[in-house]
């Protein structure tokens, strides 16, 4: 096919054609096209429906502030939906479709929504479809969802990478426009290390859309000389594809990198990158952005914004229309009368709203000042405009143009607000700008080329010469300004026909309008109401009239009235670039224990707790069913001995001559007289008086001791511990430091374990009963010399010892440990079967200590010293942590035992109906029990130790479950501690 | 945010966690009359200022100090970081 509207000129490369597909057909275009200007340049107009009426749409815009032109890009799992054509980099063999209708997008069986506009008017889904009430879930929202909307997404997983990145820099210039290369220029002449962004892939901003002359060469010309000696320059950056998308504390900014989204793919590269970028001064140089006028019918394909239209003929040779009517209530439109009719594009007509004398126009077009345009015709484009006085003249492109709008967003992301600037009817940033940002050029409203340039110079050596470097002598570019002048003109009031203010929303002046008369005022209510300004393109072209709309009915003034906030991102950002390379298995770190190989090579199931991945059962060959694992690791290690990896238990090295002081007041119970060579239980409270977290601590020496903590409070407990030392006590000599990662442990429990670990243990080191006792811990060697340390803990309620060594002997410890132990049949253990083991036992854990729980619930109120200072105790005795009606911690089983337990039922006294009223406590954990052969539990229940032998509700109406229970001890094996001590 | 540390110099607020108001600090004794009282208070009476607001920073992802920084919680302005542990306490 011909590229039937394409003429001369133009930033393309001619010589690497480009073929790509738009809705299966096939067109071509060349190198530095994008997907817009080569659909422009092949004379296709129509491009998308829009969002609510389904009305035919064209490309409005050139750049990213593109409400209409939404495609979806690619296909399978690589399909991007509402991708701005006029930001689409083309590339050989590109493949667009567009989106949001049903049919064909000529014939979209959708268009009849158009028809019944009058009934969907702003806030419509408030006012209809409200009755049945029961039809809104079921009919009315997903018909309103699947006929209203943008594009869809491939419910796939995005097969391309994301990554992030950290950038430092002294000088951040925002945008590579007239002023940013001449900041760029200034700054990086001056030597300070510079970051310039732009999010085109061709620096030069405006310069490249315009035929305007700096330093006696082209625009663009002067772009390529600029951009190569900054790119000569060590000390200059330069990133083109990224978006500056947010202003964060401090001179951070967001930034989104396009790294391969202009190529076929990405091959192993990134798709983009999400950088941070730390900067000690930023210079906003971020341009402008046309607006249009709103008048009948104004959202036909090929009408334009007028800078648009330029700009597709001086950048790219494409012509949107072979004879082109402009409108304006400004000298720039003029512009692109002159432009285009420099290319041979007939100029039909140049209407300005103002009344005033015509600037000078290209011969054969039509002059009407204080001219409107009321309405227009053309199905699928635009065919003639009619004018207030009746005129009809034909055109096949209606070029727009408002005024131009200063590109303040990143200047309002710190809740600064814009100011309004009546001379070019338009905000310019406000006093309170992110602190260490400059602006210069467009954005400051300084909308002509050599006040940009200079701006940009000016601004830029300051700054450098804040920062302490020594700007250059160089002079700035020189360049002519151009007439700008502008009479704000927001709408014409004599149209019948439906005005467009937001056309990716399809939001219009009587959309406003109405919204006024139902009383909204503010303009925060007036976008949610009638979604102005949302979706996509944040109202970029569309918020400043619609907010002179407003301005008009409430009879206030643009400032008074004021605009929405501007949050980030500027630009729409993918999800998978915020997330980066956090997906899948690298969601977050992966911790894995020092026996995890081995662990593997048994067959282990494994289990996250928190980040660690631990063996939650080690199934063997005839095995069926998890819990036949369980019951034998459990039995086998309550009749011999088995093992388990305890690395994850948080391990706390704490020093100092003050360490037993420091122990003494951060536990609740008393560590003052703990010998060395002993370990003892401890109960942590927190300052409100529930229990924080529990372990047990031994003694090493003088002032050395080693805390354990649960797996999953080992971070927390220590940021606390630090909390304790620096905040509340710095006068106390203690030192401390996290050893979780430092030593592999593993218990050994049974009674066989002694035996067990005497044929480990070094024969100078006697661990008979005698000489170890239950609760003794010292410093041994093993396997002829390797350091490890013997605590003789149990969790299991067995004989059982806890033995650490050096991390990087984990592996072999534990395969010395299994071979010693072969002939007791010793049993590696997990998760479940440590667990079984402590509820047997009636050992609290994490869902015991849930953090509502008090050390009274748990039966250990005798714990809390209250003859000493420690966290927690003042608070502990507040009167609504100890009624009498409080909850303790008791051991349920099931009346009829061939019945299994479930943890979250809610227990009510027999007879009771199962209401909240009724509730007296909860099931907190429950476990399969081996040795007794039926299903136990552990939970707290009002007066629980009052009640033993009680047979009470377990109710569970969410599993529709309620069987009755026995309240018993919750020491379910060895209630007096007898194997412990053997 | 960017907190400059006494020792390390300016670290990314992402190496931090943050506790509150620095009147945590300020633990009351155990021993006075109204304890109870007091212990409430320091607790769960805590200011909450729009404006400076000293508060507790813990470098977790770097030395392990906690540090007291004066913000503004409007601006997010920062005018003074100093070591918690190297402070005097009014309690």
């Amino acid at each position: 096919m011909t590229q039937k509207n394409r003429i001369d000129g133009g930033l393309i490369d001619r010589n690497e054609p480009i073929s790509f597909t738009f809705d299966g057909r096939q067109f071509e275009g060349y190198s530095g096209d994008t997907l817009a200007s080569a659909l422009l340049a092949n004379g296709e107009k129509l491009v998308a429906r829009s969002f609510k009426y389904h009305r035919p749409r064209g490309i409005f815009t050139a750049g990213s502030e593109e409400p209409n032109a939404l495609v979806h890009l690619r296909r399978g799992a690589y399909l991007e939906p509402n991708t701005r054509a006029t930001v689409a980099e083309l590339y050989g063999g590109l493949e667009a479709t567009s989106q949001n209708f049903r049919g064909s997008l000529k014939h979209d069986l959708m268009a009849v929504t158009d028809v019944f506009s009058p009934l969907l008017s702003a806030g419509f889904y408030y006012k209809t479809f409200m009755w049945p009430k029961a039809f809104w879930e079921k009919i009315y929202e997903p018909i309103i969802r699947s006929s209203a909307g943008l594009g869809r997404l491939s419910g796939e997983e995005d097969p391309d990478i994301y990554d992030k990145g950290y950038l430092h820099c002294d000088v951040l210039i925002i945008g590579a426009g007239p002023s940013g290369l001449s900041a760029a220029l200034a700054a990086g002449r001056s030597g300070a290390r510079v970051i310039l962004c732009d999010e085109d892939f061709r620096f030069g901003g405006r310069l490249n859309a315009e035929t305007f002359e700096v330093s006696g060469m082209s625009g663009t010309d002067w772009a390529m000389e600029t951009i190569a000696e900054l790119a000569a320059m060590d000390n200059v950056r330069l990133m083109p594809r990224t978006t500056i998308y947010g202003a964060y504390d401090h001179g951070t900014y967001g930034a989104l990198e396009r790294i391969s989204d202009h190529l076929p793919t990405s091959g192993n590269k990134p798709r983009q990158v999400l950088w941070r970028i730390y900067s000690k001064r930023a210079v906003l140089c971020a341009g402008s952005t046309e607006r249009p006028i709103a008048f009948g019918n104004n959202d036909r394909p090929g009408i334009m914004l007028a800078g648009a239209v330029r700009t597709y003929v001086n950048r790219w040779g494409a012509a949107p229309g072979k004879r082109v009517a402009i409108f304006t209530n400004n000298d720039d439109g003029w512009r692109t009368a002159h432009d285009l009719a420099a290319k041979g594009v007939e100029i039909t007509a140049i209407i300005d709203s103002r009344e005033c004398a015509p600037l000078s126009a290209p011969a054969g077009a039509a002059i009407i000042m204080g001219g409107q345009v009321v309405d227009t015709k053309g199905r699928h484009g635009i065919t003639s405009i009619t004018l207030a006085n009746g005129q009809q003249i034909e055109t096949d492109c209606l070029a727009v143009s408002g005024g131009w709008n200063p590109n303040v967003h990143l200047t309002c992301h710190q809740r600064g607000r814009p100011v309004w600037r009546e001379n070019i009817a338009a905000f310019v940033p406000g006093g309170d700008i992110p602190t260490g940002m400059m602006v210069a050029g467009a954005a400051s409203g300084e909308l002509t080329l050599a006040s940009a340039l200079k701006q940009g110079h000016k601004t830029a050596n300051s700054v450098v010469k804040d920062l302490g470097f020594k700007p250059s002598r160089k002079a700035v570019s020189k360049a002519e300004d151009e007439p700008v002048e502008v009479s704000a003109f927001w709408h014409v009031k004599a149209s019948k026909s439906r005005a467009w203010l937001d056309l990716q929303n399809d939001v219009t002046v009587k959309d406003i309008k109405l919204a006024y008369q139902e009383g909204y005022r503010s303009v925060e209510h007036l976008k949610r109401y009638t979604t102005l300004g949302m979706a996509t393109d944040q109202g970029k072209t569309s918020n400043i009239p619609a907010l002179a709309i407003m301005a008009e009915c409430t009879g206030k003034t643009i400032p008074e009235t004021g605009t929405t906030i501007f949050r980030p991102p500027y630009t729409p950002i993918p999800i998978s670039a915020l997330a980066g390379r956090s997906r899948g298995k690298n969601f977050r770190p992966m911790r894995l224990t020092p026996s995890d190989k081995w662990a593997k090579e048994q067959g282990a199931v494994f289990i996250e707790t928190g980040m660690w991945m631990r063996a939650q059962w080690f199934p063997r060959e005839g095995e069926s069913h998890w819990r036949e694992s369980v019951n034998r690791e459990v039995k086998q290690t309550r009749n011999s001995v088995g093992i388990c990896d305890v690395t994850t238990l948080g391990k706390i090295d704490i020093q100092g001559r003050d360490a037993a002081e420091f122990l003494n007041r951060v536990y609740a119970n008393p560590f003052l007289k703990l010998p060395i060579g002993k370990v003892r239980y401890g109960l942590m409270l927190r300052e409100d008086g529930i229990v924080m977290d529990d372990g047990t601590t031994a003694r090493l020496g003088e002032n050395h001791y080693l805390m354990t903590t649960t797996t999953a409070n080992a971070v927390s407990v220590f940021r606390h511990l630090e909390f304790c030392a620096q905040c509340l006590w710095p006068d106390l000599d203690v030192k401390m430091i996290s050893a979780t990662e430092q030593f592999a442990q593993f218990a050994v429990a049974g009674p066989n374990s002694r035996k067990l670990l005497q044929k480990i243990v070094d024969t100078k080191f006697d661990i008979s009963n005698k000489a170890f006792p239950f609760m003794a811990c010292g410093e041994i060697t093993v396997c002829g010399g390797l350091p490890a340390r013997l605590f003789r803990i149990s969790f299991s309620g067995e004989l059982a010892y806890e033995i650490a060594v050096p991390a990087r002997y984990g592996d072999a410890m534990i395969r010395a440990l299994m071979e010693a132990g072969e002939e007791y049949e010793v049993v590696a253990y997990g998760t479940e079967a440590l667990g079984v083991m402590r509820i047997e036992k009636g050992h609290a854990a994490g869902n015991e200590l849930n953090g509502q729980t008090t050390a009274r619930d748990l039966g250990m109120e005798r714990m809390v010293s209250k003859k000493k200072d420690c966290i927690g105790n003042v608070l502990s005795e507040r009167p609504g942590l100890n009624r009498e009606d409080g909850l303790s911690l008791v051991g349920f089983q099931p009346v009829d035992r061939k019945l299994e337990l479930k943890a979250g039922a809610h227990f009510v006294a027999k007879g009771n109906p199962a209401n909240t009223e009724n509730d007296e406590g909860w099931m907190s954990s429950v476990a399969f029990s081996p040795i007794h052969g039926h299903s136990i539990g552990l939970g707290f229940i009002k007066r629980g130790h009052e009640r033993l032998g009680e047979i009470v509700q377990a109710a569970d109406p969410l599993r529709s479950r309620n069987i009755e229970v026995e309240i018993v001890s919750p020491h379910f094996i060895d209630p007096e501690g007898e194997r412990l001590r053997v | 945010m960017i907190i400059n540390h006494p020792l390390l110099g300016p670290r990314d607020a992402s190496e931090f966690t943050y506790l509150g108001d620095a009147n945590l600090m300020n633990r009351p004794d155990w021993l006075s009359e109204n304890a109870s009282e007091q212990f409430y208070e320091y607790l769960y009476l805590r200011e909450n200022p729009a404006g400076e607001h000293c508060e507790l920073w813990y470098h977790e992802q770097g030395d392990r100090s906690w540090l007291v920084i004066t913000r503004n919680t409007l601006t997010n302005e920062i005018s003074k970081v100093e070591l918690a542990r190297e402070l005097e306490r009014s309690a």
